[in-house]
């Protein structure tokens, strides 16, 4: 019963009445709309307002940034990483998760492992944790759901540990802080200070290198450097490192392909600070009833692994040489490409294999032909490998062009 | 003009005192935790950790670990070391559907449930006012939030401290914490579970003033709190996905981490507060302006 409508003599005051009603009914619809409203300008204007622009730094040249890289040491750290990968690699979803299990279950190892857990960086999004105290206590978290993979070097010891499957693995380091460092270098490069000394390590001749700007990242004033290969030819854009104008440490870690899009790797601090860590970061007892797997001699356990390394790209191609045996470099620079003999048939093409496998892999890759015979190309946004059908596969950042190029030269 | 309409539009007639309020408040909670409904609703709420609790001591009585290879809800593995993580455990297992659900029920019922009845009319008969009903009703459903969260939390600690070993407790990020200060975080993640569910008691409460049926106010809720979390699982959404209400439920487990991890909580807290805010007063307009006819 609507108020008032019982009322048959309406009279006119009545029914300026019902009008006012009506309006004040409706005014009361305007407050949860003004929320929505409040909250909407809230949510996209801040972030605007908060970007206070680029800050003003002295003039820098290249060489001193790149010297301040080198001389920047940063003993005590804590801070959050943010790193996302997109390499383009075929969307494989479930099937990559139990390929890679299946992978797991064959060597023996334990889902603690640092090397097979780091892996995991290669897709996606994921939220890193660091925090270092000296070179004998470093720790690296990488946040999931509900769960943690942490690996904490403390002294002799390196423990990793997964929280969601409770296991823990553990390895010594044999000379303290030397064998640390060593050992971090082999490990898939996470932070941006890892992946711009992997850059850097890059810079020769067929690189340009400038500094252009500044930026704010973490809310810390740095200078961006950018590096970009001369030559064409390279699938690499650029690479962009944003250096923090006061300790010289590398916030952000951009590279960007050469098709243009999004950036392939990105990594960088969301929050940073140069505070000592509380010491019960680095202290670990493996917690009671958790598996405790202990790692082999480190180095066969790198080369057993290598190969599962190649897709993640992330490493420049030198790196490439250290893991797999009878690998040569054509090239140099931006535009060397690894190539290596499998001394097998080589990659059965579709119609020849016959079977859904066969298809299945042509189907990811592209046929292409040339002097050196017919082979099959598989690309990524930033590393593509060409495997001849008789057998030898050329891997690099670079064009598939280029890769054709260097199979032509090398028959 | 009816009687509810009367007490509308005189507002100034009377000046309840606090006291009159917390009287009906008082009056409401005794009245929706006195129904078998209710009570029946936070028995499924603490049996799910004793089931739970059952499960992985089975599984592990033969020593093996539980969840091999990680799988199970959250903290499943660490239950046969410490019965804390049953509290874990148990609020991780209960959040996506059980708790919520729950909350939709009561929410849903609030004022749609009193209509369908013919008792709304005679509760506004009282000199409360509607926004004061409103109110009373939106707190009642709160202290339930926070009861079956609590029902769930203490459940699984009884049946945790029962069944397994309890003492020092490793956080997810491998640091070690003593067991008060454990204790301490399990009471602030059942309270931080309870506030994630104001959002959605908001939303049961809207809808609730939307309708004369509770069974209808009941499924609606359900149903919404269903779809939304389907549509949480659908990867080409993830732009519209932060803002959904059950989005960054989980991110409660970030107070085990070590430090803690707040960027989600703050995000996850901000979002309930949004939904609260809105709701409540799309609830509050509709429900000032509605015809009470039953």
């Amino acid at each position: 019963m609507a108020p008032f409508a019982s009322d048959d003599s309406t009279t006119a005051t009545d029914a300026d009445e019902l009008r006012a009603a009506r309006r004040r009914k409706a005014a009361r619809y305007v407050v949860p709309v003004a929320v929505v409203g409040v909250a909407a300008a809230t949510i996209g204007l801040v972030p605007a307002l908060a970007d206070s622009g680029d800050p003003d730094l002295p003039k820098i040249s290249a060489q001193e940034l790149i010297e301040k890289i080198a001389a920047s040491d940063v003993q005590q750290l804590s801070g959050t990483v943010k790193i996302t990968t997109d390499l383009g690699l075929p969307d494989l979803g479930g099937l990559e998760n139990s390929l890679a299990s299946g992978m797991e279950s064959g060597d023996g190892g334990s889902s603690a492992d640092p090397s097979s857990k780091l892996t995991e960086l290669v897709t996606g999004t994921h939220t890193l944790r660091v925090a270092a105290d000296g070179p004998d206590k470093q720790k690296l978290s990488l946040l999931e759901n509900a769960a943690e993979y942490s690996v904490i070097h403390n002294g002799k010891d390196v423990w990793g540990y997964d929280s969601k499957s409770n296991e823990v693995y553990h390895s010594t380091a044999p000379d303290g802080a030397a064998a640390g460092k060593e050992r971090k270098e082999q490990d898939v490069p996470a932070t941006p200070k890892d992946l711009a000394e992997e850059a850097l390590k890059s810079v020769d001749d067929t690189t340009s290198v400038t500094v252009d700007g500044t930026a704010q990242v973490a809310g810390r004033d740095a200078y961006r450097l950018v590096i970009k290969p001369k030559d064409s030819g390279s699938t690499v854009g650029q690479i962009t490192v944003a250096v923090d104008s006061k300790t010289g440490l590398p916030l952000k870690f951009t590279l960007t392909p050469a098709s243009g899009g999004a950036a392939v790797v990105d990594a960088g601090f969301t929050q940073v600070g140069f505070g000592k860590p509380a010491a019960s970061t680095f202290d670990f007892t493996p917690p009671k009833g958790a598996k405790v797997s202990e790692g082999k001699d480190r180095e066969g356990a790198d080369v057993e692994k290598g190969p599962r390394h190649d897709p993640a790209g992330a490493k420049p191609e030198e790196d490439l040489g250290k893991e797999l045996d009878g690998l040569k470099v054509i090239g140099k620079g931006w535009n060397s490409i690894a190539t290596f003999d499998t001394g097998g048939q080589g990659m059965p093409s579709g119609s020849e294999a016959g079977g859904d496998l066969g298809g299945f892999l042509g189907s990811l890759g592209d046929k292409v032909k040339g002097d050196f015979g017919s082979g099959t190309v598989f690309s990524t946004r930033l590393v593509n490998a060409l495997m001849t059908d008789d057998g030898k596969v050329y891997v690099g950042a670079v064009t598939k062009d280029a890769l054709v190029k260097a199979a032509d030269a090398g028959k | 003009m009816s009687q509810a309409e009367a007490v509308r539009q005189t507002p100034a007639a009377r000046t309840p005192s606090m006291m009159w309020t917390f009287g009906l408040f008082r009056n409401e909670v005794l009245t929706t935790f006195r129904r078998w409904r209710t009570l029946a609703l936070l028995g499924v709420l603490a049996a799910v950790p004793i089931l739970v609790g059952i499960a992985v001591k089975v599984e592990t009585g033969d020593g093996s670990s539980a969840g091999p290879g990680g799988g199970g809800p959250a903290f499943i593995s660490q239950i046969t070391n410490n019965g804390l993580f049953l509290v874990f455990t148990a609020l991780a297992a209960t959040l996506p559907f059980f708790l919520p659900m729950a909350i939709g029920v009561i929410a849903g019922d609030a004022i749609a449930g009193e209509a369908g009845t013919g008792t709304l009319r005679y509760l506004l008969v009282a000199p409360a006012g509607r926004s004061r009903l409103l109110l009373t009703k939106y707190a009642t459903v709160m202290t339930f939030c926070l009861v079956a969260t609590l029902v769930v939390a203490v459940s699984a600690l009884s049946v945790g401290a029962l069944l397994f070993p309890l003492g020092d407790l490793t956080t997810i990020s491998g640091t070690r914490i003593s067991f008060a200060d454990g204790l301490g975080r399990a009471l602030l993640i059942a309270l931080v579970v309870a506030a994630s569910l104001i959002g959605m008691a908001a939303l049961g409460l809207f809808v609730s003033t939307l309708t004369n049926s509770g069974i209808a106010a009941m499924a609606t809720t359900v149903g919404l709190l269903i779809t939304v979390q389907i549509l949480d699982q659908i990867p080409q959404l993830h732009a519209l996905q932060p803002y959904f209400f059950s989005h960054y439920w989980l991110s409660f487990a970030d107070l085990m981490r070590d430090p803690v991890y707040w960027d989600d909580l703050t995000k996850n807290l901000g979002l309930q507060a949004l939904y609260a805010a809105v709701f409540g007063a799309a609830a509050w307009a509709r429900f000032t302006t509605k015809d009470i006819t039953t």
